[in-house]
């Protein structure tokens, strides 16, 4: 997917914190504008995010619509163990983007 | 021709009219207060530990970047649990509510989010042994975000 960005280290040492930082592409429409037609326009927001390594759970972000439009999450994980440090968005209309990317600790 | 008190008046006037749309539907300090008791529950607040980042003047109320860093030792025994960040004028008090552990290593996050006026934004860092601990910090904004569709 071309939406979505993640800048994470793809190699770690054992026990090392490495950040990561993720960037994706939505409107997060508040639902409080009005229109060029003068009606409300609907809201649209990503209201969750989470992060996992090798599939529990490392980080869990609840958003508002005053998250700014493609939203960016920037956080902390310590390393492990190698494997694959999975992203997930979901919000309103049914939105669902999951990505992933490998990170080798060693 | 103009006497001066027409001229006063239309001046007042004009002043009211351009404050009367911003007094809409906002959130207000009482329901930040709401939102945070909320979270908080019986539990008291602490000033300190919470470092709350943001530029003191923003031109762009659309983008405003934000970090929030707490000092803990993120340890299984000791570790900040959640942040949460709230903010007095936006429409909703609620900015967001991050789930953190001791997988974290360090209590850091950093976004982006939208402020509708010059407000109060504050974080409150909630920690595994049920303390809560804040800092605030006062944000003048020259351009709103989400006020009318700019497209």
């Amino acid at each position: 997917m071309t939406n979505v960005l993640i800048n994470a280290p793809k190699t770690a040492k054992p026990g090392e914190i490495v950040e990561i930082k993720a960037l994706i592409l939505h409107p997060m429409e508040t639902g409080f504008r009005p229109g060029t037609n003068g009606k409300i326009i609907p809201r649209n927001i990503i209201e969750r995010f989470v992060a996992t390594w090798n599939g529990a759970e490392i980080f869990r972000m609840e958003m508002s619509p005053a998250i700014a439009a493609n939203p960016f999450v920037s956080f902390f994980a310590v390393a492990t163990e190698s494997g694959t440090i999975g992203l997930r968005w979901t919000g309103d209309e049914g939105f669902l983007v999951e990505e992933q990317v490998a990170i080798a600790v060693g | 021709m103009h006497s001066p008190p027409d001229r006063r008046a239309f001046l007042a006037g004009a002043a009211l009219l351009t404050v009367l749309p911003l007094a809409s539907a906002r959130a207000t300090p009482e329901s930040m207060a709401a939102a945070i008791k909320e979270v908080v529950g019986a539990g008291t607040i602490r000033e300190g530990k919470v470092k709350l980042d943001l530029p003191p003047l923003v031109e762009n109320g659309n983008v405003v970047p934000l970090t929030v860093s707490v000092e803990s030792p993120m340890t299984p025994a000791d570790h900040v649990k959640a942040i949460h960040v709230f903010n007095e004028k936006n429409p909703q008090p609620h900015v967001f509510s991050a789930r953190l552990g001791p997988q974290n290593g360090k209590a850091v996050i950093a976004t982006r989010i939208k402020l509708a006026d010059s407000q109060k934004i504050i974080a409150i860092a909630e920690t595994s042994t049920g303390q809560f601990f804040s800092a605030s910090a006062d944000v003048i904004v020259t351009l709103a975000a989400c006020i009318e569709d700019v497209t």
